[in-house]
């Protein structure tokens, strides 16, 4: 048995309530919020919802019990800031498959606030805690810009390509009343920025957030019940590579990307003239790069130039991270949740920064530092 | 030139399957395991091999020999870390990539060029772990000790 492209669509889709800072709300509230605000967008009960994904090892029975719902299909899959991705794909299957009726897909971090968030403490004993963690990385923007300097010097990007990925998302996020920062920049503003991590600069680096967001899934047949236009699952793809950024195979290329991308447009049945719009997780500015060479967008070394020819910014061929990414909209630390939400909306028709007569969105997402990838394709048709 | 490591800098903490490994540094060894099936070396340790699943594999000392592959130069305050700081992917002669510091050069873009030749060196972080950090190639064989972390 295969995936029937668009046997299942996201009938609700919503985010907190708030977003940015929002101190009056532990990480469990902002997931709760976002659920009850996509319950409220599908019009259902948590007594509705028989199946539940919520990131993390033993959370998705806090979720359930906090929320009132006893699912007989629970995932929680947990590979980083694209877990989201998986958990829209396994849905999907398990949809298919009679497993569940109506799934809820949850995320809740309080990334800037840090009220009852998980803990990661650093392991010594664990093969990041002994062949990584001596040499002194501290947090994502010291390991995931790593490769990067190989691949600039690899196909000649420079600092002011991936400088240009930064202004151009806060084009986009100068459209979205809901995003953080929308002031614009040019390149200057970005290269003199505040250094972090040479060759990244402050505003390469992605925001920190307090916020979340939920979807719901159920079978295309019961989408027509349901008060807002559906999107449907047309695709999907998944697969990690590695829990350690030292270890990848190609610092120029993302082995999970170039697996999870082609699943997913193979199993769309759709080509790359068929995509209207892109969203591509940035939690750093060079991985609208690696993600638009590796789906196969752009030819090897070429997506710098492709984004500094405004093909991705507003009036483009190809908008690309709509709501101003995890660069200028917002992102708790796991931002795939609100990437999926911006594909929704825009082939819902109700985004802010709306682009026009959007039939397919590719949403891509990574997980740690190129160690996992999902890849969503929505449509807003259902393929007869 | 002295080696002193900053204190509050993380310290591995061996596990069976890389208690070798680790072993190897102490005595100045950098220890890598290869492939009884395709004859590759390959790092972290583990007692079977990636490429093949073959529980046949053998230790062997590297030459130590290694090029700089990608880096970051972070300009934040970290324990046991005084920035700026290169934190780098070097890939080992014999094939096997792994993170270390760069010691004995300042910690510039200009100093360290993509594909420079670098060398190990073993530090100790006290009498039962040394680092294989790696330094700029020289004509010598590799030191055991004698590297500062600083860019005077």
């Amino acid at each position: 048995m295969s995936y029937i492209p668009g046997s299942v669509a996201v009938v609700g889709a919503a985010e907190t309530t708030d977003l940015g800072a929002v101190p009056n709300l532990s990480e469990i509230g902002l997931a709760a919020d976002a659920a009850l605000n996509a319950m409220a967008d599908a019009g259902l009960k948590p007594g509705d919802i028989d199946g539940i994904a919520w990131v993390g090892a033993m959370r998705p029975q806090l979720l359930a019990q906090y929320l009132g719902i006893t699912p007989r299909w629970v995932d929680g899959t947990s590979v980083g800031g694209c877990s989201f991705m998986l958990h829209v794909r396994h849905a999907a299957a398990a949809i298919a498959a009679g497993y569940c009726n109506t799934v809820l897909i949850c995320h809740g971090e309080s990334g800037k606030s840090r009220i009852a968030g998980a803990q990661r403490p650093a392991e010594p004993a664990t093969l990041n805690g002994q062949f990584e963690a001596p040499f002194g990385p501290f947090g994502p923007p010291t390991l995931f810009p790593i490769p990067v300097l190989r691949y600039m010097k690899t196909y000649g990007v420079t600092e002011e390509m991936l400088a240009t990925v930064a202004v151009v998302q806060r084009e986009w996020a100068g459209k979205n009343p809901r995003a953080m920062f929308r002031d614009p920049i040019s390149v200057d503003d970005v290269l003199n920025s505040r250094m972090i991590a040479w060759p990244f600069r402050i505003l390469m680096c992605c925001l920190v957030t307090d916020g979340g967001g939920a979807l719901i899934l159920t079978s295309a047949d019961r989408a027509k019940d349901f008060p807002g236009k559906p999107a449907y699952i047309l695709g999907s793809g998944e697969s990690v590579e590695t829990g350690m950024i030292s270890q990848m195979e190609d610092f120029t290329s993302s082995r999970a990307f170039r697996v999870a991308g082609p699943e997913a447009f193979k199993m769309a049945g759709i080509k790359h003239a068929d995509v209207d719009h892109l969203m591509i997780y940035d939690a750093f500015a060079h991985l609208p790069l690696y993600g638009l060479e590796d789906l196969g967008f752009v030819p090897k070394g070429e997506a710098g130039r492709y984004i500094m020819d405004r093909n991705t910014a507003p009036g483009g061929v190809l908008p690309m991270n709509t709501n101003g990414g995890g660069l200028s909209y917002t992102h708790t630390g796991m931002y795939g949740m609100f990437a999926l939400q911006e594909s929704v909306r825009q082939v819902r028709g109700i985004a802010p920064a709306q682009v026009p007569d959007v039939n397919v969105s590719v949403c891509h997402g990574v997980g740690g530092m190129f160690g996992a990838s999902g890849t969503i394709i929505f449509g807003r048709d259902r393929p007869s | 030139m002295q080696i002193t490591l900053e204190p509050g800098r993380p310290k591995p903490q061996p596990t069976p399957e890389t208690r070798h490994f680790w072993d190897g540094t102490k005595d100045g060894k950098l220890l890598l395991q290869r492939c009884g099936d395709t004859g590759r070396a390959y790092f972290p340790p583990r007692p079977f091999s990636p490429y093949t699943g073959t529980r046949n594999v053998s230790v062997f000392e590297a030459s130590g020999r290694a090029t700089l592959l990608s880096y970051v130069i972070h300009h934040r305050p970290v324990p046991g870390f005084t920035p700026p700081y290169a934190i780098a992917v070097v890939e080992l002669e014999e094939g096997p990539r792994m993170m270390t510091n760069i010691v004995g050069c300042p910690q510039t873009p200009e100093a360290l060029p993509l594909d420079m030749a670098l060398e190990v060196v073993f530090v100790p972080m006290d009498d039962s772990i040394s680092l294989p950090l790696f330094r700029p190639a020289t004509d010598a064989p590799a030191a055991r000790v004698g590297v500062s972390m600083g860019v005077e």
